[in-house]
């Protein structure tokens, strides 16, 4: 090939894809299953403690978090009737998170939603959701409605019908998937490529008083990657949780307000 | 492009060499293009709710949520040239 010498980058699937644990259980489905088992140990822990005491420990992370999904997500984007959500908000919050952050562990070092099929299982479960929230709360009105916006003027209609009909529809969960996916992978490569140039610099061969003490600076880097992509991962949960409530109110009130 | 078709028939390349050095380069561009829309919006959308925080600091919850809002669809943009320079150099 082209470079025998220095910076070689791997093929992509070397750092995606993962030897088999035992057949058909990869690390993947580990992280999962562990971030599963995670969340739901951290609150039935919390749920154990006496509620009429202070809390501390698991309780106090619990209500924590508990009180950012109400006050930061469901009161800000469907208000007071959309309460009776949080639990599942909440649940799809701790799991992305908890399958994001492996990307910067040590020994896992990879996020699980960096591969499309948990996003893609994710982004569809939030589909059915808010469109059998939409067939529950307006009937078969709820596609009438996309088709035919209220509010807005009539000879705009059919073309904002079928525009609004395909973003809700396909584009949704598509442009829900790969945010997720896209953004995880797009940290997962930026924190390889510095590692590797961090050794290819450190195992110079060639004019190595020069090259050896260059490897500082994509060191450097690569703990800056660490900790943006410590913001990441909490940005991704949040912005695929609010979103997902965001399309869940829509279902809910309608189209007469928005847009 | 065509410089660069050009200089990989003078050189004496393979075609799968030429073929991998021409979807780096159009991956780079590809990425590229895909990066100055998103930027220039998200620089546009982060300045302004900054400036709406700062003028009215008790709206800063409502206006940050509307905020990430507004990133996430603009960024998506981003992501998916990304995805396109992913599938463009690997694939």
């Amino acid at each position: 090939m082209l470079a025998e010498r220095g910076l070689v980058f791997p093929p992509i699937n070397e750092i995606l894809r993962w030897q088999d644990i035992f057949p058909s259980f990869n690390k993947i489905g580990l992280i999962a299953v562990l971030a599963a088992l995670i969340g739901i140990g951290l609150f039935l822990a919390a749920s154990r403690r006496d509620p009429m005491k202070a809390p501390t420990g698991s309780r106090n992370l619990a209500e924590t978090m508990i009180e950012f999904i109400e006050e930061g997500i469901v009161m800000q984007t469907i208000g007071k009737q959309g309460l009776k959500w949080t639990p599942f908000l909440l649940s799809l919050f701790i799991f992305i998170f908890l399958c994001n952050i492996p990307g910067i562990l040590p020994v896992f070092q990879m996020p699980a939603t960096a591969r499309i099929g948990i996003p893609l299982a994710l982004s569809l479960l939030v589909w059915v959701v808010y469109i059998g929230t939409g067939l529950k709360h307006q009937g078969a009105g709820y596609f009438g409605h996309l088709l035919w916006p209220p509010g807005v003027p009539t000879a705009l209609k059919p073309l904002v019908g079928i525009i609004e009909f395909i973003s809700t529809i396909f584009v949704t969960p598509f442009s829900l998937t790969v945010r997720l996916m896209a953004n995880m992978l797009a940290g997962h490569i930026l924190l390889v490529s510095f590692a590797l140039l961090t050794h290819a610099l450190a195992t110079a061969e060639t004019q190595q008083a020069f090259l050896v003490p260059m490897s500082v600076f994509p060191f450097l880097m690569l703990v800056g990657v660490t900790a943006f992509e410590i913001l990441v991962s909490f940005l991704q949960a949040y912005i695929f949780t609010i979103l997902a409530a965001v399309y869940i109110s829509n279902s809910l009130a309608g189209h007469a307000e928005e847009h | 492009m065509e410089a660069f078709s050009a200089l990989v028939q003078q050189a004496d390349f393979t075609a799968d060499e030429a073929k991998s050095i021409e979807a780096a380069a159009s991956a780079g561009y590809a990425y590229g293009l895909a990066a100055i829309g998103p930027a220039l919006g998200i620089g546009f959308l982060v300045g302004k709710s900054v400036e709406a925080m700062a003028r009215q600091p008790e709206a800063a919850g409502m206006v940050r949520t509307t905020m990430f809002l507004g990133i996430a669809f603009t960024e998506a943009l981003a992501l998916i040239g990304f995805v396109v320079f992913i599938l463009l150099k690997f694939a």
